[in-house]
Parts: structure tokens; C-alpha cells; sequence
């Protein structure tokens, strides 16, 4: 019985995504055993229970257009470098997203995630599923010695949680993506998300009430929490994405931070110029 | 050829704990290429006719003997227990001053080998693990699990003796969850009809034939070889696979429920479940066993559908 349902939901899922797309996705590369797993427990097939809320946000909600998808090579190691804004991480499951309709063959573009995640009942399973890998810094350098694709936010918390008067201002960037390009050989292709900003804009952020809930920021904006949990919706602005082109870094990945930070500003001048672009093009929030 | 056979002697090697399963199928590789001799408290049977046994608890002083009467050139030492029922002063008493009895007789007796099966548990699971643990990662496991850290303080006392004599040969293998006609937990667990698992959860598991076990105990065998080695078997699927493989109809529960039943149980003697060992069916405890495969030279030879088939087979009585 209960089989019977769950055939239907998964069926239900699968032919609510575009029939030529769902091919593409369950037939991706990602170097899977031959039980369709790959050692971190991602496999494609399981992409079904998220690409349909995915690809829903992605063409209806926030009508996303994605410019220079194919500056991502389409096979061998590579980090994405992306800026993190909008207070609900939305930005990364749109790449995600992007990297994985628009680009053929496709690619998962797979985050690092919090250490206590993997202790959340069901999250643990469904983000394992769908590609993501528990931060260390031994997993990150094995999805790229297995040639993966690993979206990094250098800027973290930082950046995604700031307030609305400094938008697209770029945060202090870590160091860590650049050691382990430089460790790893891989080439970084920067990305710049342009209209997140705008989806929940915060006005404030109440630092104490943030620490008493255990949480990383607690944003006041217009809706929020004025209208409750509706509130916390964000607002569907357009969202515009650019990947630039690939850049290779040498060197000693163990050297001085001074020496490290200055290749880790070229990547944070490409997103900086990519985000140029992408205000300059775009004609208003919402369209 | 007979005549250099006649010139070099067979190499002799002490199996202890030869009565397990584990034991007996060591013991039933080694014994056409060495001279095998086997000690175990147990009764053995079921053991090839070329074996000589003796029955004796290691910490006994009639162990000595068997290391002064002959040249011994290894030792395989297996004896090591893993009964959570049994009272943990004796458990730890057992396997802590048994270990280090081995290891004074091997180091007065020039014996240049010494195998010691460890495991993969000793890192523990954990949501913060690394997917892969080295064999320099921290030896975690006890932060929750008591029982387990007799196991760890064992494998330290071997790291230990590895660095103050040189001269002898330490190999410490920690295999990872050893399945098939073997009556160990995981096994155990893999054979119930209505394994209970922890709704939500469904941790990548690694799993590994008996016999690439003893592939790798013989593999370490080889004179050069010295170290930790992780040993791990094909590669990892999730549990729900497993499960759903063995045809088996796994009954989900929300953690809480799982743990106040389990604990119930075993309050009550009904289960041999303890608690803590619910951490291995929500979180990964996997090994990157890279290492071995280089310098051991070992390869899995069982996949995981050779593996599920030997589950099914319940041991020999002993």
C-alpha cells in the first residue's frame, strides 16, 4: 500500500519536470557506482523529489535567466565562486539549478553544508541525495580529485545575511576556496547573482534576538515579521546570473595569507565586474 | 622442490581467538601455506587436522609455553571480545591485559610479527566525520559508546608498542563492519526480518566479505609490512539499499521512540542492542582504505551482492 503511494508521488514528480531535461538529469556523470551512488550518497534519481520546486522557482517564480552557463567546462574539476545575498539561501539552489536545465550535459553543482546538518532527520537524507556534502576541508579536496563541480560562497554568512543599505557590496571574502584551488589545481569560474538582493531586503538586523534563537541574523524588512509567516516569503524579483570566464590560479597553496588574499581579490574584482554588468543590464527589480 | 621445501621449514604462526568464525576461516586460509597454532579458551572444533590447539585463556601462564617451544614467526592476534553482556571490567580486563600479554611474550620471544584486528568503529559515527577517515583521524568512537573503548584503548596499546620496538613487525588492521557467517553485530542486524531503522536517517554503510578480511590478515603476513591499515570492502551504499537488497522489511521509528524501546529491551534482557550502537544506522563511520590498496597491495575480491548472500547463511555452531 504504502508502496503503491510513494510509486505514485515518485511518478507524479517525474512527469511534472520537462520529459527531455528529467533525461538529461537522471542521466548525468557524477561518478556514481554501480549502484547509482556516489561515495557521498548523491545519486541523480533523487533529484526528482527537489527539481520540480527547483525548476518551478527557477522558470515561474524568480524567472531566472543564467548568461555564460557554458564557461563551466563540461567535465574536470571545477569551483564555482559566487556571491551570497537575499537572507534565505535561494541563490545556491538557483545555480544549482541552472547548472543542471541549462547546461548540456549537465552538471551538479554541489555545496558544502553546516556539520550539524547531517544530525537534522530527513534533511540529512534528502541533502545527501541531491549532492551535498558535509563541509570538511578532506571532502571538499575528494570532490575534486573525483572532478566534481563544488559551489562555494566565500563570503557565508557575512554576505548573505547583510542589511539592504550595503546590496551588492561584496563582503571580505575567506581564503579557503583559493588553498584549496591552488592545492587541487582547479579552475575557479566566478559567478555573479543579481536580483537576490532584492527578494528579501532587511532593514535591520536584530543582533541579540538572533543570538537568544541560536540563529545567524534575525532581519527586520518590510513584510517581515510584520506579516507573519507570510512575511517571510521572498519577493519574486527577477533573478539574473552570470558565470565568467574560467580563471587558474598557481602557486603555494600554503603561503601567506597576503600572498593568498591577492589572487583570492582577482576572483572577488571578475564577481565585482560581473555584478557591473548585471545591474547595468537589468531594467528593474521585478523584471 | 622437495628438497628446498625440506630446507625451509613452513613459517609458524599463532592464531589467537581461533574458535570464532573470524578464527576459523583465518585459520583455514593459513594453514596449507604455515604451520598454524591456535589458542582460544573455547572449545574448537570444526578446525583442519594439521592445527594444533590449545584450549587456554590468553592471560594464562600455559600461553607462554606455546611461544617458548617453537620459533614463532607471527602472530595473528584475533582475541578479542566483543560481548556488550558481558560485565565491562571482565570485558576490559580480558582484552586489555590479554592484548598486552601477546605483546610481552612477542617482544621476550623475537617473534617479527605481530596482526592485530582492530576496527573501523574505533573512529566512531558522527555527523561531523569526514565522509573518508584516514588512519590518522581521531579514534572518536568512545564519546558516546563505553563498550567500545576498550577497543580503542587496545588499538593505542598497539600503536604504543608499534614505536617502542621497531624490531617487530605491528600491523593493526580496522576493518570495517565484517559481514556474512559471522555472528558480530552488524551481521546480526542484517539477518532481522524487521530491522528497525531511524526514521529520517539513511547513512551511507560500507560492508566487507569475511574472507577479504582474512585476504587482508594474510596480506599483512608479508615481511616489510607494518602500520594501520584501514580495510574496507566495495563501494559504500546506503543502508535503505542494503535492506531493501536482502529483501528485508525494515520498520522505521522516530529516534526517541527507537532509543526508549531499545533501552527497555535491553533493561529487560530481550535485546543485546546497546543503545549507543543506534549511531551506526543514523550517521557514516567510513574509512578510506587507500592506504591498504597501495601498500598491502589489497583488493576487495567479494561485491556487495556476494556479500548480502553469506548474511543469509546463519554460522557454523561451535
Amino acid at each position: 500500500m504504502l508502496e503503491l503511494v510513494r510509486d505514485r508521488l515518485d511518478n507524479t514528480l517525474v512527469s511534472s519536470i520537462e520529459p527531455e531535461v528529467w533525461e538529461r538529469i537522471r542521466s548525468m556523470e557524477a561518478g556514481q557506482n554501480e549502484h547509482g551512488y556516489d561515495p557521498f550518497g548523491f545519486n541523480p534519481e533523487s533529484l526528482k523529489y527537489i527539481v520540480p520546486l527547483a525548476v518551478g522557482l527557477y522558470r515561474h517564480y524568480f524567472r531566472v535567466e543564467a548568461y555564460g552557463i557554458d564557461q563551466i567546462p563540461d567535465r574536470g574539476r571545477v569551483l564555482l565562486i559566487s556571491n551570497h545575498t537575499g537572507q534565505i539561501p535561494l541563490d545556491g539552489m538557483m545555480i544549482a539549478t541552472a547548472t543542471l536545465v541549462e547546461k548540456r550535459p549537465p552538471r551538479m553543482a554541489r555545496s558544502m553544508m553546516e556539520r550539524w546538518v547531517p544530525s537534522i532527520p530527513f534533511i540529512s537524507t534528502i541533502f545527501a541525495r541531491c549532492g551535498q556534502v558535509v563541509g570538511t576541508r578532506d571532502n571538499a579536496r575528494m570532490l575534486l580529485h573525483r572532478e566534481g563541480c563544488i559551489l562555494v560562497f566565500p563570503e557565508g554568512a557575512r554576505g548573505i545575511n547583510k542589511t539592504y543599505d550595503r546590496a551588492y557590496e561584496l563582503e571580505r571574502f575567506g581564503r579557503g576556496f583559493m588553498r584549496l584551488a591552488l592545492e587541487t589545481k582547479t579552475p575557479i569560474v566566478p559567478v555573479g547573482v543579481v536580483g537576490a538582493e532584492e527578494q528579501m531586503p532587511a532593514l535591520y538586523d536584530v543582533k541579540p534576538l538572533a543570538k537568544l534563537l541560536g540563529m545567524p541574523a534575525f532581519p527586520i524588512t518590510p513584510t517581515w515579521p510584520f506579516l507573519g509567516p507570510l512575511g517571510a516569503l521572498p519577493l519574486p524579483v527577477k533573478y539574473r546570473i552570470y558565470f565568467g570566464a574560467p580563471m587558474e590560479f598557481e602557486g603555494d597553496p600554503d603561503d601567506e595569507d597576503r600572498v593568498v588574499g591577492a589572487k583570492v581579490e582577482q576572483v572577488r574584482d571578475a564577481i565585482r565586474q560581473l555584478l557591473a554588468r548585471g545591474l547595468e543590464e537589468r531594467e528593474g527589480v521585478f523584471f | 622442490m622437495t628438497r628446498r621445501s625440506r630446507r625451509h621449514r613452513k613459517q609458524r604462526v599463532v592464531i589467537t581467538g581461533i574458535g570464532g568464525n573470524l578464527g576459523r576461516a583465518v585459520a583455514r586460509r593459513l594453514h596449507r601455506h604455515y604451520e598454524v597454532v591456535g589458542i582460544d579458551r573455547r572449545t574448537v572444533r570444526h578446525m583442519p587436522k594439521d592445527i594444533d590447539i590449545e584450549q587456554v585463556d590468553i592471560r594464562r601462564r600455559r600461553v607462554e609455553d606455546v611461544f617458548r617451544r617453537q620459533d614463532l614467526d607471527a602472530v595473528v592476534h584475533l582475541n578479542i571480545m566483543h560481548d556488550p553482556r558481558t560485565r565491562q571490567d571482565e570485558h576490559h580486563q580480558f582484552n586489555i591485559v590479554g592484548t598486552q600479554k601477546i605483546f610481552e611474550l612477542s617482544a621476550e620471544n623475537r617473534v617479527p610479527k605481530v596482526i592485530v584486528l582492530s576496527s573501523a568503529d574505533v573512529y566512531g559515527p558522527d555527523p561531523r566525520n569526514d565522509q573518508f577517515l584516514t588512519e590518522e583521524s581521531a579514534l572518536m568512537g568512545g564519546q558516546n559508546f563505553e563498550a567500545i573503548r576498550d577497543l580503542i584503548a587496545l588499538d593505542m596499546f598497539c600503536n604504543t608498542f608499534f614505536w617502542r620496538h621497531p624490531e617487530i613487525e605491528t600491523v593493526i588492521l580496522r576493518p570495517v563492519h565484517i559481514v556474512g557467517s559471522v555472528n558480530n553485530a552488524p551481521s546480526k542486524y542484517l539477518r532481522l526480518e524487521h530491522p528497525p531503522t531511524i526514521l529520517g536517517f539513511d547513512p551511507m554503510v560500507q560492508l566487507i566479505h569475511v574472507e577479504d578480511v582474512v585476504t587482508a590478515i594474510e596480506q599483512a603476513l608479508t615481511p616489510g609490512i607494518r602500520g594501520v591499515f584501514n580495510i574496507a570492502g566495495p563501494s559504500p551504499v546506503p543502508l535503505s539499499l542494503i535492506l531493501k537488497r536482502l529483501g528485508r522489511k525494515p520498520r522505521p521509528l522516530p529516534e526517541p521512540a527507537l532509543k526508549m524501546m531499545l533501552k527497555t529491551a535491553w533493561t529487560l534482557k530481550l535485546s543485546d542492542w546497546p543503545v549507543p550502537e543506534l549511531d551506526h544506522i543514523k550517521y557514516i563511520c567510513m574509512v578510506d582504505d587507500e592506504l591498504a590498496r597501495e601498500k598491502l597491495g589489497f583488493e576487495h575480491e567479494h561485491d556487495l551482492e556476494a556479500i548480502l548472500r553469506e548474511v543469509n547463511k546463519e554460522p557454523q555452531p561451535w
